[in-house]
């Protein structure tokens, strides 16, 4: 059977390991081609390990053992120009993506909070959404073939959950920051038939989450760790679980789905 | 490809045509065998006709059509007992139960809330909010027997997300069924049974091409398709008139299959956007 993407081009942002490169590779085996982009480096603030450029080749290597093209680059979401330069170089190859998965992300939450994880969080989780979006949108207009944008929001971009450290606040004002982003996008882009929605993960199993940083953050106050337990009995999701709402969202089976914040939590916001 | 449903059943109300035939043969495309009631007699108030045991024969041709099984009587969601002895001759004959899909619903009478009948509320919230309930209330001790969770999805629509004038019966039962799927998803998120519902936008069956929904769109009398287009495009953000029943069909596919396993508590709109949000 033909992939449900089959002759499309897809432009992931985070896309070295976790949830992005669960992204990247499944939205290639429904047939897409990838533009695959990720900092590759550590970011100060973060207290857990970030991806390095092994990660983004490896990445690379499972699309490619898909049959699939793929162009890597290593940009910086906060960098609007360099950003724009990697994506630049993906439409050159492989051409106009009709598929966004806004992905990249940190959670720079520890028991050691910096008063800069506050900018950091916000450059990289808001801004970062907001670069990709821009420096994507006119070639998919272009393509006059109407279009679809994920933007990776979180359970904490519509409840206040991230905790009280600058990071945790600025993570989930970040979050919430995306719906907005959403929103508005969904609006304006409407007219070129190009759809634009959140997804909302519980805590997903991937490093930004399973790291001694972030365990010790969560369990050092036991009422936010009752709080973060999701409805079904399940601790955590994968990443294909959320990398499979992104599919359904870009695939012609969602194709009248635009402005909508998904959760995909394990019933977690609606049992708050 | 094995479909995504391969081997399990699913329960479908309002069977017979519109969305809930869309909803068995797509369901029925990936695998799963149906069980499908409808009512098959005029809705007092309707501004449209009802469905008859025609329109579900079809339905089972077409399920059948893809060698799938079908259960499909005639049963009412307003009638418990009714409904009951339906699933369960059903769930007897197919083996299990799986997948809900609430889809039975009925529009009436257009007026201004004070002058609305009070038959005509009281047979709307039978069908469109009670009725959904005795659906979940029948098919809930199945599923869980079966001990394998399952996907229970109710049809609400926009007007279970925001009011809309002249109407009120339908916008109170549409977002009592949002409160009946919150609390459902909470109740049995234990056993993996997970609880969502969908929201359409103006979808393309009998129940909305007629000239009494054309003239709630337009604001006045007589009106024609071409004019509720016009106005229905309006209030969608993407640039279409409405949506095909296929779309609703695919949303409950996928939050009926595995790919959405930890997708539970959500109220998923399927309305080309909303430029007020």
């Amino acid at each position: 059977m033909a992939g449900q993407l089959e002759g499309r081009v897809a432009f992931v942002t985070g896309a070295a390991r976790g949830q992005g490169r669960s992204h990247a590779l499944r939205l290639a085996q429904e047939g897409a081609d990838i533009i695959a982009i990720d900092i590759a480096a550590q970011i100060d603030t973060v207290p857990y390990p970030m991806s390095n450029p092994g990660d983004l080749a490896e990445t690379a290597k499972q699309i490619e053992a898909l049959d699939r093209r793929v162009v890597t680059r290593i940009a910086d979401v906060r960098d609007r120009d360099a950003l724009q330069a990697a994506f630049d170089a993906g439409v050159a190859e492989l051409g106009a993506p009709t598929i966004v998965s806004a992905n990249a992300g940190i959670a720079p939450m520890s028991l050691h909070p910096k008063a800069q994880e506050w900018q950091d969080v916000i450059d990289v989780n808001l801004t970062g959404v907001y670069n990709t979006v821009e420096v994507s949108k006119q070639a998919m207009i272009d393509t006059g073939k109407g279009g679809a944008y994920v933007l990776t929001s979180s359970t904490a971009g519509l409840a206040g959950i991230g905790g009280n450290t600058p990071g945790g606040i600025g993570y989930t004002a970040a979050k919430h920051g995306v719906v907005g982003l959403m929103r508005t996008y969904a609006n304006t882009l409407a007219q070129y038939s190009i759809r634009v929605n959140t997804v909302h993960p519980t805590g997903v199993n991937t490093p930004m989450v399973v790291n001694d940083a972030m365990q010790e953050f969560l369990q050092s106050d036991p009422a936010m760790g009752q709080a973060m337990a999701n409805a079904l009995p399940v601790p955590m999701v994968e990443a294909v679980d959320i990398s499979n709402a992104i599919v359904f969202l870009v695939s012609d089976a969602g194709r009248y789905i635009t402005g909508v914040t998904l959760p995909v939590d394990a019933g977690f916001l609606n049992k708050r | 490809m094995a479909g995504r449903l391969e081997g399990k059943v699913a329960f479908i109300t309002g069977a017979a045509r519109g969305q809930g035939r869309s909803h068995a043969i797509r369901l029925a495309q990936e695998g799963a065998d149906i069980i499908g009631i409808d009512l098959l007699e005029p809705i007092p108030g309707a501004p449209y006709d009802g469905a008859t045991q025609a329109d579900l024969d079809e339905t089972v041709r077409q399920v059948e059509a893809l060698d799938r099984r079908i259960v499909a009587t005639k049963a009412d969601v307003r009638d418990f007992d009714g409904l009951k002895a339906a699933v369960d001759a059903g769930v007897a004959e197919l083996g299990r139960l799986d997948i809900v899909s609430a889809n039975a619903g009925i529009s009436t009478q257009m007026a201004p809330t004070s002058q609305l009948d009070e038959a005509m509320w009281q047979n709307m919230i039978d069908t469109n909010l009670t009725g959904v309930w005795h659906t979940t209330k029948a098919a809930i001790p199945h599923i869980q027997a079966g001990g394998r969770g399952g996907s229970i999805v109710l049809t609400s629509s926009e007007a279970g997300i925001r009011g809309y004038g002249n109407i009120a019966h339908y916008v109170s039962a549409k977002h009592g069924v949002v409160g009946l799927m919150r609390t459902l998803a909470i109740e049995l998120a234990p056993d993996s049974i997970r609880v969502n519902s969908i929201h359409p936008t103006q979808v393309d069956t009998p129940m909305i091409q007629n000239t009494a929904t054309y003239d709630l769109f337009t604001g006045k009398a007589g009106s024609t398709k071409e004019e509720f287009a016009a106005a229905s495009r309006g209030v969608i953000a993407l640039p279409i008139p409405w949506v095909e029943a296929v779309d609703i069909s695919n949303a409950l596919l996928f939050l009926a299959s595995d790919e959405a396993r930890y997708i539970t508590g959500v109220p998923l709109p399927v309305d080309g956007g909303n430029f007020l949000l």
